[in-house]
């Protein structure tokens, strides 16, 4: 892991699932902290600021939309990008997680190498919206 | 000498008052018409004791009439012999005066007084001079007076003529004019001042005048009566005269002809008036009696009886149906007879209530008839009407029959009609409870229906989520080992590894479909309608599944028509099905080729894509059963082609909606090909 490497949050309470993401975002070369719950995400976002989050939807407690609205109503992390990733592929919840304020959706199964794809995609725009040189 | 009688013997008394010493003198004068003898001239005589004095000479024994015929001088009134003369008391010698011829009576009678016998001479001298010249002054005395008498009858006689209007004439043999009135002279008879017109009118009377006395003359008195157009010679209008001529003959005149013109001008014109007035009232009659004919056309024309009663109730006039009801003739039954009397007798019941139901003018009623040939019963309205004079008085009542059988039929009818249309009414009702509590139901179990339905979408939507969850982590571990994350593998452990890559997403492309199913079903796929071109569309087919296609290792071609048209349509769902159709037919094609083609029906505004392959092709048994759920020409579980076998029925569905229709046409070894037909707008 270098410094100045993409730090993206995981965030999903599936352990298998982050598990895999982990691996191989990290295997490709990116730092990937981890949330397994929506208040876990809050915390971490704001204390790491992170590049780009990834938020599954269907979370105990506080769930992917409530913790995406939350993040996207604080100005600390409202430039965040959020992929949205759900194993729910009807219509209603990529709305849903657009209304939010998530940037991206992923239907799952989602596999390692197009997470990464999409992740590298979605920080080029937002670093391009952000005309911010350094990273 | 004088003329006159009455101054001749008044000089002879001064001529012997002179001469002779008379003092009193009265000269009388015989008259013949009647005999008599009339004072002519006096001396001394108070004029009123000689007026209206004569002496009848009819009277033999007066005193005068015997001194007249005394051949000498007779002396009266001297010793009592005689009356007393008019000339007083004393003496007075009468001598009569000679006549004009010794034949004649003595011309008159001379009374003188005093008498004296110095002055008796002269008396007699005188008696014998004056007498002669007495008669004949006497005489012509008489013939003035007769001609003065004629003239004045004459007179008399044209001014009676001439009041008379009508023209009268009297003309001679040669028909020339010997006496004319003066309104024939205004016809006949013009002076040279008057005007031409006028003069020619004349002419023109004479001449028609003429020849209608000739006409008359030849056809004597068998006609004595003849029309004579003339002409008014004052205003010229046409005048008509009718001629009465009679021949009269006057002995000295000889024969003439006395003709009475009447005017009958405006006798003619009224007999003309009358005529045009009769021929007015022959064909007032004739119309009358049309009039009536065509009534009685009219009335016999009715289907329905007609009566005109008069007011003693007994009928004057009816139709042939009312014949029908009222006459029996000889031939009929006794039992026709007794039905006629019937009617009648009712008819008249009816009538006669209408006779003294005094204000009304109108009655309706019902008579129970019967036909007397038929023996039918005969319900009838009857229906009576007065008819009025202008006084006031009732002259007839029509009445007219009306049948009401068919009606009283026709109400029975619609009566049972009623009834039945009342209990229809009461099933439908019913029915329509039934129907109504039955959709009640029906609706209760929709609703339950609806909610399963949205439970088991619900249920499979949550189900494909949990499967996903464990699916994604065997698929992403798979992924990870076989791109070497976790280091390198033996040759056999990356085939086994493939197959579980290969399985994991034959698993994941079957949880796919049963989502889209449930989605469709749950009504949670929603059309999105958009413009775009087929070949666009195709081209992009092709590129997703190049990988398909190169694995397979067919020749895949297309056929556009050039003049497809732009489409207005859910184009994600009209993709997908054309990517599964392509799919299956590269599936189910071992070799040879597959083609794509799409073509426009411009009568049917519709468009058809066709996948076609040379591949296995379908068994007609098979065709109907692959468009169903789950279901694969092969079911046998060990078939040989993957698949959950949902693909078609996917397809079918979204042809649905899109409001097209999804054919194949295949044979068992020769190859399938899958149509799609869709409009090319969306129908509604």
């Amino acid at each position: 892991m270098t410094a100045g490497s993409l730090l993206v949050l995981l965030v999903d309470d599936y352990p298998d699932n982050r598990d895999i993401y982990v691996q191989f975002l990290t295997y490709s070369g990116l730092r990937v902290e981890e949330a397994e719950n929506g208040h876990q995400a809050l915390d971490k976002a704001f204390e790491l600021h992170p590049d780009v989050i990834v938020m599954d939807l269907s979370l105990p407690g506080l769930d992917g939309w409530e913790a995406t609205r939350r993040l996207k109503n604080d100005p600390r992390t409202r430039d965040i990008p959020v992929i949205a990733l759900t194993g729910h592929a009807l219509a209603g919840h990529s709305k849903g997680a657009l209304d939010a304020g998530c940037d991206a959706f992923i239907t799952k199964p989602c596999l390692p190498e197009r997470l990464l794809d999409e992740i590298r995609a979605i920080h080029g725009t937002a670093r391009a919206r952000s005309g911010d040189p350094t990273t | 000498m004088s003329r006159d009688a009455g101054q001749c013997a008044q000089r002879a008394l001064t001529w012997l008052q002179r001469y002779a010493g008379v003092r009193r003198g009265l000269c009388l004068a015989a008259d013949s018409a009647p005999p008599r003898l009339v004072p002519v001239a006096s001396l001394g005589v108070s004029a009123p004791r000689l007026e209206r004095y004569s002496v009848d000479l009819e009277v033999r024994d007066h005193p005068l009439t015997q001194a007249l015929l005394s051949s000498t001088p007779t002396i009266l009134g001297s010793n009592g012999h005689g009356a007393t003369t008019p000339l007083g008391p004393g003496p007075v010698q009468a001598i009569a005066l000679a006549p004009l011829s010794p034949r004649d009576l003595p011309a008159g009678l001379l009374l003188v007084s005093p008498f004296s016998p110095q002055g008796a001479a002269e008396v007699r001298w005188l008696a014998r001079v004056l007498g002669p010249r007495l008669a004949a002054l006497m005489a012509a005395r008489r013939v003035e007076e007769a001609e003065n008498r004629l003239q004045r009858e004459r007179g008399l006689l044209y001014g009676i003529i001439n009041a008379v209007i009508d023209p009268i004439l009297l003309t001679d043999g040669d028909g020339r004019i010997i006496i004319a009135n003066s309104r024939a002279e205004t016809l006949l008879a013009a002076d040279e001042d008057q005007s031409e017109g006028r003069r020619q009118a004349v002419t023109l009377n004479n001449m028609l005048f003429s020849a209608a006395l000739t006409r008359h003359a030849i056809e004597g008195a068998e006609a004595p009566r003849h029309e004579m157009p003339l002409v008014d010679p004052v205003d010229g209008s046409d005048l008509l005269f009718e001629l009465m001529s009679t021949p009269a003959t006057d002995v000295r005149e000889g024969a003439g002809i006395v003709s009475i013109l009447r005017n009958v001008t405006d006798l003619q014109r009224a007999t003309a008036e009358i005529e045009e007035n009769y021929r007015k009232l022959r064909q007032t009659e004739a119309d009358a009696r049309a009039e009536r004919d065509r009534l009685d056309l009219v009335i016999d024309s009715v289907a329905d009886p007609i009566l005109v009663t008069d007011p003693g109730g007994n009928i004057v006039m009816m139709n042939a149906p009312a014949e029908r009801l009222f006459v029996a003739v000889d031939g009929d039954s006794e039992e026709a007879h007794r039905q006629v009397q019937a009617n009648d007798a009712h008819f008249s019941s009816f009538v006669s209530n209408l006779f003294f139901e005094g204000d009304s003018r109108r009655r309706t009623g019902s008579i129970g008839l019967v036909d007397p040939i038929t023996a039918a019963s005969l319900p009838m309205e009857a229906i009576s009407g007065k008819i009025v004079s202008e006084h006031g008085e009732v002259t007839a009542v029509v009445t007219i029959l009306h049948d009401r059988t068919e009606e009283l039929e026709r109400a029975r009818l619609y009566e049972d009609l009623k009834k039945l249309s009342a209990e229809l009414e009461q099933k439908v009702r019913d029915a329509t409870a039934e129907l109504v509590r039955q959709n009640e139901l029906l609706r209760r179990s929709h609703i339950a229906l609806e909610q399963a339905s949205a439970l088991k979408s619900q249920f499979l939507a949550n189900m494909s989520h949990e499967f996903r969850t464990p699916l994604n982590a065997i698929l992403g571990y798979t992924s990870m080992l076989l791109k070497g994350v976790s280091g390198e593998m033996s040759p056999q452990q990356r085939r086994n590894l493939e197959r579980i890559d290969s399985n994991s997403h034959h698993l994941l492309s079957i949880i796919n479909d049963i989502l889209d199913i449930s989605r469709i079903e749950a009504g949670k796929m929603p059309l999105t309608l958009v413009e775009f071109l087929l070949p666009d569309m195709v081209r992009e087919v092709l590129a997703e599944v190049e990988p398909l296609i190169a694995r397979a290792k067919l020749a895949v071609a297309t056929e556009l028509d050039d003049a497809l048209p732009l489409v207005k349509s859910d184009r994600q769902k009209v993709k997908q099905i054309i990517i599964n159709l392509l799919t299956n037919a590269l599936k189910f094609t071992p070799q040879g080729w597959v083609k794509v083609t799409a073509a426009y029906d411009t009568r049917l505004d519709r468009l058809t894509i066709a996948v076609t392959d040379s591949g296995i092709g379908i068994s007609p048994k098979d065709q109907e059963v692959i468009f169903e759920d789950f279901r694969q020409a092969d079911d046998s579980p060990t078939r040989q082609y993957t698949g959950a076998g949902l693909g078609l029925a996917i397809c079918r569905r979204l042809t649905q909606m899109l409001g097209g229709e999804l054919t194949v046409r295949s044979a068992l070894g020769e190859g399938s090909t899958f149509t799609l037909t869709m409009p090319r707008m969306p129908q509604d």
